[in-house]
């Protein structure tokens, strides 16, 4: 059994690396359109990846991984447009606002457990909703934040700023990816799965259960507000339908779709569902309905994702 | 004196939606622990039903019983069908929820198009009661009196009734319940039903009172889900009093300091979550 998991494990690597390799060798033979779409999966995925530490690592069913998306998102916008910050300052500092604000969310948070928890980050969530749509003076309201420019890289050698922008986006993806699996490889990893598995064990076993918790959430809410600075920089406007439920929800589904606590299968969550967005809206206006479809499948049929589904589930 | 009394007015009449919305969300959460996104749905599907069954008969009661009817039956159907498929796992039923709202919201935007739509309800209700100088809205006040007569049916039906018992019995210890040959399952299915009725009288109410408009599902939803998390999850009586709270706080939030009104929403949670996260009434 423990052989047959290694080698899923080492089947999974090598489709991984495989996988890594196309997204640097084949963007500049793409069409520019398809640029983009990889552009905004490689976004959701650093994104689904930071909730998947959450939900599949430490087993906090977050419901408002949008929220700290947001706080990126919106400062970036607001440093970009307003006083013209560079992309290395407004991502810092997008990074550290995302991290304060799920410092201060996951005080709140972390008083409940379970469905309590998935209660109160849903209503987190909603309620930054509300201050992105009605806090005119600094969000815009309803119109958001429109203009943002792209930022300037000064790579020479790429040819179109879609591409300039697709391997910033995938150098930091890059970068993530192998923090999260530092991550998840570390002690503090493996103490954060001892939780998820059997909290008051951990307890008893004299770690603090409390303070690994809520460091989770802060390093997802910082990796997720990195998500968020991209998004801005990719989208070129920010506005309340980034924090919406929807949102938040979606990052959920990837997460679930793909296969939680398994890392691999969130990335490929979000790269599925922003495809299919993408495939579907050219055939119907309905793409609500088909994601509906989506959420229920996932629900009824696959609990474990796609990676549960193939064998290599880790739980 | 003119705006505290109005403001006070208008805030408890808003209460009153806040209740109908968030108490059948307690009822639900108590019983079948689950976070139930499609909440929303129901008082929207609610709304559309209403304005288009009072279009059609012309009788404000008619078309109140018949919506709220309607929409219990889907949500019992919905319990029956998919919910109980996933029993015990939260992020399962919650992406059912999610999967169900999204299906409403997409179904209602190709049944009813994007606008807006107002139910003007009897005659009477744009009429206003006289008293001491202030004039109140018989909307107004026929919202109030009707979560005021909700409450109390509910109330004496779960503290005083049999079924009330049970229901109670299945919050504390569904396994137990279960064990003493009580019908859990059917139980969960009714109460489910009970919870989508009462969501979807607010919505008929609602619709009366502030429209009903594609989006709404999804706007109603944090007002609900704050109303539990306050009262306490599985406490009509909490609800009450988180509603009463809400709706106050709302309405002079947004008279007061209309740029940052959702933190009126925001803050009372967060200050219950602080000190009582089990909520005012929950059992912790």
């Amino acid at each position: 059994m423990a052989s047959r998991s290694r080698r899923a494990g080492i089947a999974l690597a090598l489709a991984g690396g495989a996988g890594l390799v196309l997204l640097v060798v084949l963007p500049p033979s793409l069409p520019t359109y398809v640029v983009i779409v990889l552009t905004e999966c490689l976004i959701y995925a650093v994104a689904a990846g930071s909730l998947d530490l959450l939900i599949g690592y430490t087993g906090l069913a977050s419901l408002g991984h949008a929220a700290f998306f947001t706080v990126g998102a919106y400062t970036t916008a607001i440093m970009a447009t307003r006083s013209g910050a560079s992309f290395a300052l407004a991502l810092g500092a997008s990074v550290v606002l995302a991290a304060v604000a799920s410092a201060v969310i996951g005080v709140l948070a972390l008083r409940a457990s379970g469905l309590y928890f998935m209660m109160i980050t849903l209503s987190v969530a909603m309620c930054a909703w509300g201050l992105a749509y009605r806090w005119v003076s600094l969000t815009g309201g309803d119109t958001g934040i429109v203009g943002i420019p792209r930022p300037r890289l000064h790579l020479a050698w790429l040819t179109g700023s879609g591409l300039e922008f697709y391997y910033a986006t995938l150098a930091l993806f890059v970068v993530c990816l192998a923090l999260y699996l530092l991550i998840v490889a570390s002690p503090f990893g493996k103490t954060l799965v001892g939780i998820r598995d059997a909290e008051s064990r951990m307890r008893v076993l004299g770690f603090n259960t409390w303070l690994h918790k809520y460091l989770a959430i802060v390093i997802a809410g910082a990796f997720a507000g990195l998500a968020g600075s991209l998004y801005a920089y990719y989208n070129g406007f920010v506005g309340p339908n980034a924090v919406d439920l929807g949102h938040s929800m979606q990052f959920v589904l990837m997460v679930i779709l793909g296969g939680p606590g398994t890392l691999v299968g969130p990335l490929i969550g979000a790269f599925m569902v922003t495809i299919l967005e993408k495939a579907v809206s050219v055939f119907t206006e309905r793409w609500v309905m088909v994601l509906a479809g989506v959420y229920v499948v996932t629900a009824l049929w696959a609990p474990r994702g796609l990676l549960g589904l193939l064998g290599p589930a880790r739980r | 004196m003119q705006f505290w009394v109005n403001q006070a007015f208008n805030g408890i009449s808003y209460a009153a939606l806040l209740f109908l919305v968030g108490g059948g969300l307690t009822l639900i959460f108590g019983v079948m622990k689950i976070v139930n996104i499609a909440h929303g749905s129901f008082y929207l599907l609610g709304g559309y039903l209403g304005v288009a069954l009072f279009a059609a008969t012309g009788n404000f009661y008619v078309a109140l019983a018949a919506a709220a009817a309607a929409v219990a039956v889907g949500g019992m159907a919905m319990e029956r069908v998919f919910l109980r498929a996933v029993e015990g796992d939260d992020l399962r039923q919650m992406l059912l929820t999610m999967g169900i709202a999204l299906f409403v919201q997409d179904l209602c935007l190709v049944v009813w198009g994007g606008d807006p739509f107002n139910l003007r309800g009897p005659e009477y209700f744009g009429r206003s009661v006289h008293l001491a100088g202030f004039s109140f809205p018989i909307l107004r006040l026929f919202m109030i009196a009707a979560a005021v007569l909700l409450f109390v049916v509910l109330w004496w039906f779960q503290e005083r009734t049999r079924a009330g018992a049970m229901v109670r019995a299945a919050v504390d210890n569904s396994e137990m319940t279960e064990a003493l040959g009580i019908n859990v399952p059917l139980l969960r299915m009714a109460v489910f039903g009970l919870g989508a009725l009462l969501a979807a009288f607010g919505g008929v109410v609602g619709s009366a009172f502030m429209g009903i408009y594609p989006g709404l599902d999804f706007e109603i939803l944090p007002y609900a889900f704050v109303v539990v998390i306050v009262g306490g999850m599985g406490s009509l009586t909490g609800a009450l009093v988180a509603a009463v709270l809400l709706g106050l706080l709302d309405n002079f939030g947004k008279a007061l300091f209309p740029e940052i009104s959702y933190f009126t929403l925001f803050a009372p949670m967060g200050i219950v979550l602080a000190l009582r996260p089990s909520g005012l009434f929950g059992r912790g």
